[in-house]
């Protein structure tokens, strides 16, 4: 494998009291779409200022290319940042935009004008090219933005939530502008992001960050299909999450006891330990559903308390006996066969191989 | 509503009211400096442009006019200057006791006239530089200069944080950014707080009275007219100095108001 293009070695981040980073490691290749994920506050966006060398790390190491960077101011990096706000100055058309990054390296004009207007181009917004940016729309302004960074040619692109400020549709289409984008150039993007569809749709692999800590570094299958810990299955998808002690083992699998009942789950050797405790998951969407008691292994019976319709996917939140909230994700149609109400009782049922066993908290 | 009606009304003819006292007076000094009797009396005399050739051909008030003139050119630039400094400075750093810096910053404006005039006469004279054309410039500088800051510190508030940031991110030196950003961002405030301070200075006459020595302003020299004998050139010279400062006032609006309106829409 070769070098990594950017890497975090034990980076902390303190202000004052407060600990944005702690213990960083994070590796960063060369062509990646890695997206930074997490909710406000977990230090997403300091691990992104502290790239761009908006922030400097209260200690420990990072390096882009194999150069330490700590000490290196903004403007000496080629780290173009896409903003949140996307940080348009307002006083400029979108040309003029465009070109400033180019203008700041001394590139003579004619071809700085040339380049910004082929990115304008690219991004097909070339003909609002001398339109004041004030003037420009969400989407528009957005892809003046990202010419503006993209125009000078960098090994690595940094996004700060940059869709978050759009609607709907319109994310989806920057997504996929994003993509294409990203394969076109084969350069590397960090995507900063609260939203888990937007980091799924997008990236190779999903950094999820909490209080300051990667919580889980891998494909956005791997998370979503085997979340390492309690935090990931909590904040990724729809999750059911049991814990309780081991009661028994067998080759392969172990019997946990919980408050709604025993259930049987694959478990790695080193959590086949009788008398332990152990935390699974199990996906909302490979739970089955019946009226009638199953014959399986893993089976509870619960109460329909509401369900939450999003198209063809409907999420159906239920509770057990003892009061633990379960979650099914099906699809619309197969509900509809079910012909459920709230207060409807019913079995949900689930494969031992389908429970993903938690590291310990 | 009704009642609503009639507040409406009390306070239409309150504000009435006040331009009326405030611009009356004004009003009149413009009338009288046509009028061909020596008295401001009514029935009014003939229009004359007398009294206006008359401060024309005097040399004193040239005089006066080129110091006011140097005056508030130089006080308006090192003002804003200076206010655009600890606008700045205000924007960009956080630092303990910065409540008390920003208010003795703004200070100057809140000190009686009379009190800051005799103060810096005290302290001007003291350090030798008093009855200099320059006196009056640095003592006009530090009364103005919370003006200038204040109006450029209300436009770097409407400027979105990472734009200077987003700069330095794109390759510009702190330099730069600050030439190629900051001050275009700040241009109408630094106009408009240029038009302010210079209004400020060219009516300010306390100070000026106290450590100009022999270097007269122009609100110098009327008081100088008014206490010789009373002479209808002081209208004149009033509506020459209420016609330029307006013009400086209502510049330093147009510059800064447009603006507002602009990016607001």
């Amino acid at each position: 494998m070769t070098e990594p293009l950017v890497t975090f070695r034990n980076v902390k981040k303190h202000f004052g009291d407060f600990v944005a980073v702690r213990e960083m490691d994070l590796d960063i290749h060369t062509g990646e779409f890695l997206a930074i994920m997490g909710s406000s506050g977990c230090g997403k966006t300091t691990t992104l200022r502290m790239l761009a060398g908006l922030e400097a790390p209260t200690s420990g190491e990072i390096r882009i290319g194999g150069d330490l960077m700590n000490d290196v101011k903004p403007h000496e990096r080629d780290t173009p940042l896409v903003w949140q706000s996307l940080a348009l100055f307002p006083f400029l058309s979108a040309r003029e935009n465009v070109e400033f990054g180019l203008k700041m390296r001394g590139v003579d004009k004619d071809e700085r004008k040339r380049r910004a207007l082929e990115w304008l181009d690219r991004m097909e917004i070339g003909e609002f090219a001398d339109r004041n940016i004030t003037t420009l729309s969400g989407g528009q302004k957005q892809r003046v933005a990202l010419a503006r960074s993209l125009v000078m040619e960098p090994q690595m692109l940094l996004l700060d939530e940059p869709l978050s400020a759009l609607d709907a549709n319109l994310v989806i289409r920057m997504q996929a502008v994003l993509t294409r984008l990203q394969k076109e150039l084969g350069i590397t993007f960090v995507y900063v992001t609260h939203s888990q569809s937007e980091a799924f749709a997008m990236a190779d692999r999903v950094v999820i960050m909490s209080q300051g800590e990667i919580a889980q570094v891998g494909s956005p299958k791997d998370i979503y299909r085997s979340p390492a810990n309690r935090f990931v299955a909590e904040f990724v998808g729809r999750n059911n999450i049991l814990g309780g002690t081991v009661i028994s083992q067998s080759s392969e699998t172990v019997s946990v006891s919980t408050t709604s009942g025993d259930f049987t789950a694959v478990a790695p050797a080193d959590q086949r330990t009788t008398g332990s405790d152990l935390t699974f998951s199990v996906s909302a969407d490979l739970v089955s559903v019946s009226i009638d008691q199953p014959d399986a292994l893993n089976k509870v019976q619960c109460n329909v308390i509401s369900e939450e319709f999003i198209g063809s996917v409907v999420t159906l939140f239920l509770e057990s006996a003892d009061g633990h909230e379960f979650k099914v994700q099906m699809q619309e149609r197969d509900l509809i066969e079910l012909d459920l109400r709230s207060g409807s009782q019913i079995w949900l049922s689930w494969l031992p191989e389908n429970a993903h066993v938690l590291d310990g908290d | 509503m009704k009642q609503n009606r009639l507040l409406n009304i009390i306070l239409m003819i309150y504000v009435l009211c006040i331009f009326a006292f405030i611009f009356a007076p004004i009003l009149f000094s413009l009338v009288f400096s046509f009028n061909s009797q020596r008295f401001p009396t009514i029935p009014l005399g003939n229009f004359t442009t007398e009294w206006y050739a008359k401060i024309f051909a005097d040399p004193d008030v040239w005089l006066a006019a080129r110091n006011s003139l140097i005056v508030s050119v130089s006080t308006a630039l090192l003002a804003t200057f200076l206010g655009f400094c600890t606008a700045y400075s205000d924007f960009r750093y956080n630092f303990r006791f910065k409540g008390p810096y920003l208010a003795l910053i703004l200070l100057p404006p809140t000190i009686p006239l009379i009190i800051m005039a005799l103060a810096m006469l005290a302290w001007l004279s003291r350090l030798g530089l008093s009855g200099q054309l320059w006196s009056i410039i640095l003592a006009h500088s530090v009364l103005t200069a919370p003006f200038a800051m204040a109006i450029i510190r209300l436009r770097l508030n409407q400027m979105d944080p990472d734009l200077e940031a987003a700069a330095w991110n794109l390759g510009s030196s702190e330099w730069q950014a600050m030439r190629h950003i900051i001050i275009p961002f700040c241009a109408p405030a630094i106009v408009s707080g240029l038009c302010l301070t210079a209004a400020v200075s060219f009516d300010e006459f306390a100070i000026s009275w106290f450590v100009s020595g022999l270097n007269k302003t122009v609100p110098v020299i009327i008081l100088e007219i008014v206490q010789g004998n009373i002479d209808p050139q002081v209208n004149a010279i009033g509506t020459f100095v209420f016609l330029t400062s307006m013009t400086l006032v209502i510049l330093a609006q147009v510059f800064f108001i447009s603006r507002q309106v602009k990016s607001h829409s």
